[in-house]
């Protein structure tokens, strides 16, 4: 077992260590890394993890197959839908429940919405790393009408509690539909101000191409899965491998890129945001009536087995696997956390790079760092 | 029409009256201190309320609109803050040297404000060097940032500050050469000869082409020279903390701050002295007519109209691009500005020799 | 590809490997001894390379160990699920960091919350909890009266 302090001793003359975070000025969370420079150039990046360690999967192993979906919109906060999504899906997977059309409709329509909302806090995080401070503002005008369509139906704004085994908690609110509308002829009118102002940038172009490269090998053997895959030319859409709920009846694409730098990945996520709206709209007239919500008992008891379910959050793939004894209580519970691959990709992609490509590289893998840590 | 020029005539007249010739030079001595720092003060407090402002009407917000009608005694209530702040002096730095270095950048950006003309007769020292002597002194202040990375003792500043040394040396051979375009149409390195020079006409009209081309260099030098986005690595806040001024608190970090406000504004005057004209309203050739009407308008609200869109047009900066990274940085003015001021100062030779401007 | 011709084709490759009966995906048990030498086989089957190990973890069965590897093949999108059995009091594994560059950290969070030794693993320390954190919190038997409320 090796310490810090030994690995620390190992540099050599005119090295330079420093640290950035846990407290960090630019947004990502609670992460610590350890950079080991020679003047400019980095020659080793190791991140530290574990400041937001709360324990999910110890504490899931005492809550019920109801509870313990919600400490997972914990995890990934900004897909926290999402995140539901998998737990509910894995439940209903083991009981063989059967979901209804319309609830299935009004998961996948949160989804996507969830995905819109988290590509735009993570353009405007992004753009202001880089040292564009006016992107961010853009960005969270839209966010903020997402956020607000769901307050209305979810109840709340960031960890939105809404999906349940056997559908979703409660019906669509009356002005769902016609929010959404109106939320899509927006974004229609200022996209192109996105294009503008910062991917046209030629200042921004000269940050990010070339700059973080991984290769699909790399990629598939780091385990690197969403956008920051697509960017690299590996195709891994678990919505177009493994479809789930009515992903297989809908017309989008899965955006790939093959030139593997963060402009690549930069480009993947802007258009997955179009890809997402053209399910939107492909769904919102065509909401089927029924009910919102299965039957099922009230205490859920899962058989003996083990279960595994992944979905395509808007950062890569998560997977919930479940252990089950055959109690009301998991015996183990393991999330695949797409953020924990993708960090692991960083140290590879930056080493003889500047400092200012780190955090160039580190934008465009859109980390999480509850994600990471559970 | 009111002017500033009757208002120091008025005041030296009176002076003399009243007192002996040596005591009157005396007490203009003090008047014209007192006033230098004052605007020094007062043109601190409005910049940064300014900025901000600028800066929250880019991102569709509001600004500081709380402390007086429309927020406008923010940078008072700033003020007051930061003299009532600790100011903390780290453990292991040297603290002569970190005690000194706000002074030095303080200093230096006070003393140009010494030839610069703010309205006709209003000036403190025409220095017939006075381009020469604005260059050479705004140079001083990189050693106060060097200074001031090197004894804050702490990695941050230290990297903040040899990228911010290193910048700001490369970016004023750029300035100096498209200063120099200028000074070959108007012969004479003294502010006053050049703004009475531009008498029918603005350089950045008279002389089209290498003007415009200089203008535009100037004004991307002049920005990397303060450490302004999008050159201001050396404060980039998302990757360095605050670069050479992370350590200093209170008082301190105030000079810091309001120095390069008040460069800000002293290059953007050079600007306007030399491109746009100064404290000389719009005059078109042998258009009389129009001529007298632009008389009218007082020459200091000239002078200040002009630095003050100059200044908007380098905050406006800020708030658009990213940030170069420092080896772009450095590639972009040693690989494309220098050959483009150097080869600009031989059209404008050229141009001058041929009398091919207005 | 159906699980009953995967079934036949991974008997093939791995002839020692038990495989059960139940479960979404073909589960395959193997001895920790020959755990490695078919790790490289099934990262170099020219059929469908599994090349992508998606899930690594371990679980606790009170008298034993039991490491559980999701692997994925990216050219057929076939998925696979390899079990080893491991000693409770002596819970070592070789490590497949070398085949598969994700198990570095993925291996680093099991030592971290298990306590099992990975053989030649390149820097196996603690990734989640602090340095000097002392037993393994994801093992049943782990008790801490100050952090854990037992309701």
């Amino acid at each position: 077992m090796k310490t810090m302090v030994e690995e620390i001793g190992k540099t050599v003359e005119g090295d330079l260590i420093i640290n950035v975070g846990p407290q960090h000025p630019a947004t990502h969370g609670v992460l610590h890394l350890v950079i080991t420079l020679n003047g400019e150039t980095i020659k080793k990046v190791e991140p530290h993890l574990g400041y937001i360690h709360r324990s999910i999967e110890k504490m899931c192993e005492s809550l019920t197959y109801r509870q313990f979906i919600y400490t997972t919109s914990r995890m990934d906060y900004l897909s926290a839908h999402i995140n539901n999504h998998a737990c509910a899906m894995v439940v209903e997977k083991a009981l063989q429940i059967e979901v209804p059309a319309r609830a299935q409709v009004i998961r996948v329509l949160m989804d996507e919405l969830t995905r819109i909302a988290s590509h735009e806090l993570w353009w405007g995080a992004m753009a202001m790393d880089l040292g564009a401070f006016t992107p961010f503002f853009h960005a969270f005008r839209e966010r903020e009408t997402i956020n607000d369509i769901m307050e209305e139906t979810c109840g709340a704004r960031l960890t939105m509690n809404y999906n349940v085994p056997g559908g979703v908690m409660a019906d669509l609110h009356p002005n769902f539909v016609e929010r959404v509308k109106n939320f899509l002829k927006l974004y229609k009118l200022k996209i192109h101000e996105y294009d503008e102002l910062v991917t046209g940038n030629i200042i921004f172009q000269n940050r990010m191409k070339g700059v973080g490269f991984l290769s699909a090998e790399d990629a598939i053997s780091y385990g690197v899965t969403g956008p920051a895959a697509r960017g690299s030319g590996v195709s891994c859409d678990v919505r177009k491998h493994f479809p789930y709920e009515i992903y297989q009846q809908l017309q989008f694409d899965e955006i790939l890129e093959t030139a593997g730098d963060s402009f690549a990945r930069y480009m993947v996520r802007l258009r997955e945001m179009n890809e997402s709206i053209k399910i939107i709209e492909q769904l919102i007239d065509m909401i089927p009536e029924g009910d919102f919500q299965a039957k099922t008992k009230a205490v859920l008891k899962l058989p003996k087995g083990e279960f595994f379910q992944s979905v395509e959050t808007a950062r890569g793939e998560l997977g919930v696997y479940i252990v089950s004894e055959g109690g009301t209580t998991p015996y183990r519970i393991k999330f695949r956390s797409p953020g924990f691959s993708n960090l692991s990709a960083l140290n590879h992609m930056t080493t003889g790079e500047k400092l200012g490509d780190l955090v160039a590289s580190m934008g465009t893998l859109d980390l999480v760092i509850p994600d990471i840590d559970r | 029409m009111f002017s500033l020029e009757s208002l120091t005539t008025i005041v030296h007249n009176w002076l003399n009256k009243t007192f002996q010739p040596n005591l009157a030079l005396l007490i203009e001595f003090v008047i014209v201190g007192v006033l230098a720092i004052a605007l020094f003060a007062m043109l601190g407090l409005v910049l940064v309320l300014m900025e901000r402002k600028v800066a929250a009407w880019i991102q569709i917000r509001l600004g500081p609109n709380r402390v007086g009608p429309k927020g406008m005694l923010q940078s008072l209530a700033d003020t007051v803050k930061l003299i009532m702040k600790e100011g903390l002096t780290p453990d292991g730095a040297d603290k002569f040297l970190f005690n000194l270095a706000p002074y030095i950048v303080m200093i230096s950006a006070m003393m140009v404000l010494a030839p610069i003309g703010f309205a006709k007769g209003f000036q403190i020292w025409d220095i017939n060097i006075g381009v020469l002597y604005v260059s050479a002194i705004s140079s001083v202040s990189v050693i106060g940032i060097l200074m001031a990375g090197w004894s804050s003792n702490n990695k941050y500043s230290l990297l903040g500050a040899m990228r911010s040394g290193a910048q700001m040396v490369s970016y004023e051979l750029s300035v100096g050469l498209s200063i120099l375009s200028i000074i070959v149409l108007t012969g004479s390195l003294s502010l006053n000869d050049i703004v009475l020079s531009q008498q029918n006409g603005w350089w950045i009209f008279k002389a089209h082409i290498p003007a415009l081309i200089s203008f535009v260099i100037f004004i991307i030098a002049v920005t990397a020279e303060t450490n302004r986005a999008p050159f201001d690595l050396s404060e980039a806040e998302s990757e360095l903390t605050a670069g050479f001024h992370t350590e200093y608190s209170g008082m301190k970090f105030a000079l810091f701050f309001l120095a390069e406000y008040i460069n800000i504004f002293i290059v953007c005057a050079i600007g306007a002295t030399l491109f746009f004209g100064g404290w000389m309203p719009l005059h078109i050739g042998s258009w009389e007519g129009f001529n007298h009407i632009m008389d009218y308008i007082p020459s200091s609200i000239w002078f200040f109209g002009k630095t003050f869109f100059l200044i908007f047009l380098i905050m406006w900066f800020r708030w658009t691009f990213p940030r170069l990274r420092v080896d772009q940085l450095l590639n972009l003015e040693w690989k494309y500005l220098l050959p483009i001021s150097m080869f600009n100062l031989l059209l404008m030779t050229l141009v001058a020799i041929m009398g091919w401007h207005f | 590809m159906l699980k009953e011709e995967l079934t036949i084709i991974i008997k093939e490759l791995l002839p020692n490997a038990v495989i059960e009966e139940a479960g979404e995906w073909l589960n395959c048990s193997l001895e920790a001894s020959e755990f490695k030498q078919a790790a490289l086989q099934l990262r170099n089957f020219n059929q469908m390379p599994f090349d992508f190990l998606f899930c690594l973890t371990c679980v606790d069965w009170k008298t034993h160990f039991t490491m559980v590897y999701h692997l994925r093949s990216k050219k057929t999108n076939d998925n696979i699920v390899i079990k080893v059995k491991l000693n409770r009091d002596t819970p070592e594994i070789d490590t497949v960091s070398d085949i598969w560059r994700t198990a570095e950290f993925h291996e680093r969070e099991v030592f971290d919350l298990f306590g099992i030794i990975f053989l030649q693993h390149p820097d196996l320390r603690r990734l989640l909890l602090t340095d000097d954190w002392v037993g393994y919190p994801l093992r049943k038997d782990y008790d801490d009266p100050i952090n854990m409320i037992k309701l």
